[in-house]
């Protein structure tokens, strides 16, 4: 995990020792190696207050984590944050009652939010301890690389 | 009157439970609090292991304390192999511990439970109206997280602590780094309680057995004798003796009962209660002006004595800090023996109890853990028995919510009772 002073920052939430949970983190580490200046990359466990210190004072954020909500293995979820709340049935971190969709609602309610705030969720089945994607998984990181990559172009970062 | 209230999933507490009220001519006939997370059996998969992997083994039994699970398991080990910690690695467990009750309670009051008595729905439309308030905690929550990362390694599960001490232990530079964060908390601390003592408070008052460990020369956190106002005053080897644990048929955790008596009570209401003439002066002096008496019996105000904690642990971790000398070696070297050994510490909501039997060679052999939550559930069903007949004429709505307000007062971990901790909710 590293700070500056970036107007693009990257948030993977979720463990990496959990097979599927790992996606926002595979997401991240290969826009990372297209090398797009100035983006500064984060990785959070997704609790929920350490996210808002995350986002406040961020100007474009894209957020990728892992969802489990019945959907397809593999289904992608595009939530444009910064202008609509986020179902809290998606991105449980735990139980404990402050998680990822709350953080953002709290930090909406609070004036906190980027101005550019994108939330990427994948649909995963294994969330086992241990490393590697399902392939459906797999499938759906390289979709949402090429559309943040053409994100990027549109707003211009 | 009939009636049945149920609430089908328990909102603002950690894990899954639900409570079912029923009402028949007039009169409650049943309450039930039911906890139906699956248990995982982690005394069960301890067996076999290395005595020295039971700290960070039984850390995953809860995101938010694991720092009572992983000093417990230290401490019962150490207890096994004749080993003691003393002097600044002592302290600096503590100092880890007040940052893990900075986290826990600051989460617990301004996000979980003063919405109940604010009138509501949940801590987003507190933040709508009052920033300022959901602000400073988030504020505070962060210092304890600092304090976790800072000696722990990281917030949530710390890799830093073992068997015998800690890894690496930091320089008193790093410590001093965190002071001006501490006075800054220490301050919104003492607004805190000053917050949560205007708030609406329930009248309701109940003849508790309190048990917590006492220890002679501090606010106990990381030992002590175990305590009861009611007679109990045993080391806590002793524990299995005046402490039973009993299947119900409505709950997945075990329900614990005194021997002799029935239900007790652990966390701050009785830590408070017991050990109140140990409270920092300050943290005393902001409890006399909350109109808070030494020994307080109304649960609902167990929000005020979390605040009054929070001051203890802000005060307690700048003491600590101001008195570092960083230690020669990280840890005491431990070479493991045939035993059985006890270690109990007050995690946020009450004591977290270990005991565990290894061999020789320092494999565990049989291990055995009760969470504060699995220990409170019997009261939590008793304070509900007594709260709600003289309530019953509100309006169900208005009794439903009162109701959670009740088990609220508890903090309760259901993932840590029933060791579970469910990383998804699946969707409906």
């Amino acid at each position: 995990m590293f700070y500056g002073k970036h107007p693009l920052t990257f948030i993977a939430v979720g463990n990496r020792f959990r097979h599927d949970d790992g996606v926002g983190w595979e997401i991240v580490r290969r826009l990372q190696s297209k090398r797009i200046p100035n983006a500064e990359i984060i990785e959070a466990s997704g609790e929920g207050a350490a996210l808002m210190e995350f986002l406040n004072g961020r100007q474009y954020v894209f957020i990728f984590d892992a969802v489990c909500s019945g959907a397809r293995t593999g289904t992608i979820f595009r939530f444009e944050a910064h202008s609509q709340s986020l179902p809290s049935k998606f991105f449980n971190y735990s139980t404990h009652a402050f998680s990822v969709a709350e953080a953002i609602e709290m930090a909406r309610a609070m004036n906190l939010l980027p101005e550019y705030l994108m939330v990427y969720g994948i649909e995963g089945k294994n969330f086992e301890a241990g490393a590697g994607l399902s392939q459906e998984v797999e499938q759906a990181v390289e979709k949402i690389v090429s559309k943040v990559l053409v994100e990027l172009k549109v707003i211009g970062v | 009157m009939n009636k049945t209230i149920k609430v089908d999933y328990l909102a603002r507490v950690e894990g899954e439970g639900s409570l079912q009220v029923k009402v028949k001519d007039g009169e409650l006939k049943d309450v039930k609090l039911k906890i139906f997370e699956p248990p995982r059996f982690f005394e069960a998969f301890l067996r076999g292991r290395d005595f020295r992997e039971a700290p960070d083994i039984t850390a995953r039994i809860c995101g938010i304390c694991p720092i009572a699970y992983q000093l417990g398991a230290s401490q019962a080990m150490e207890n096994i192999c004749k080993v003691k910690v003393t002097g600044p690695l002592r302290d600096l467990r503590r100092l880890i511990y007040c940052g893990e009750w900075i986290e826990s309670h600051v989460l617990h009051i301004y996000m979980l439970h003063a919405p109940d008595f604010l009138g509501y729905q949940d801590a987003i439309q507190v933040a709508k109206d009052h920033p300022d308030i959901v602000t400073r905690a988030l504020r505070m929550k962060k210092i304890g997280n600092e304090i976790m990362r800072v000696l722990g390694g990281r917030e949530i599960h710390p890799i830093n602590l073992k068997v015998g001490g800690f890894y690496k232990v930091p320089p008193k530079r790093d410590l001093r780094a965190l002071v001006d964060d501490l006075k800054w908390g220490l301050d919104a601390a003492l607004e805190t309680v000053k917050f949560v003592a205007g708030l609406p408070m329930p009248v309701f008052e109940q003849d508790y057995e309190f048990v917590a460990l006492r220890h002679l020369d501090e606010y106990a956190i990381i030992e002590g004798q175990l305590v009861s106002n009611k007679g109990i005053d045993t080391p806590i080897s002793g524990y299995d003796r005046h402490l039973v644990e009993e299947h119900v048929a409505h709950s997945t955790a075990l329900h614990t009962r005194v021997v002799g008596r029935g239900s007790c009570m652990v966390g701050p209401l009785a830590r408070y209660s017991l050990n109140f003439d140990k409270l920092s002066p300050l943290a005393r002096e902001a409890a006399n002006k909350a109109g808070l008496a030494p020994v307080c019996r109304n649960p609902f105000q167990s929000i005020i004595v979390r605040a009054v904690e929070t001051v203890h642990a802000f005060d307690e971790a700048l003491r600590i800090i101001e008195n570092y000398q960083m230690p020669d070696k990280p840890s005491v070297d431990v070479h493991p023996q045939a035993g059985t050994g006890y270690g109990c510490t007050e995690a946020p909501r009450g004591i977290c109890y270990h005991r565990y039997t290894i061999d020789d060679k320092g494999t565990i052999l049989d291990a055995k853990i009760v969470s504060p939550t699995a220990v409170n559930q019997k009261t939590i069903e008793s304070d509900l028995r007594n709260f709600i007949p003289p309530n019953l004429d509100l309006p169900d709505d208005k009794l439903q919510w009162q109701c959670e307000q009740a088990i609220r007062n508890y903090d309760p971990c259901i993932s840590c009772s029933t060791h579970f901790l469910k990383l998804r909710v699946e969707r409906e």
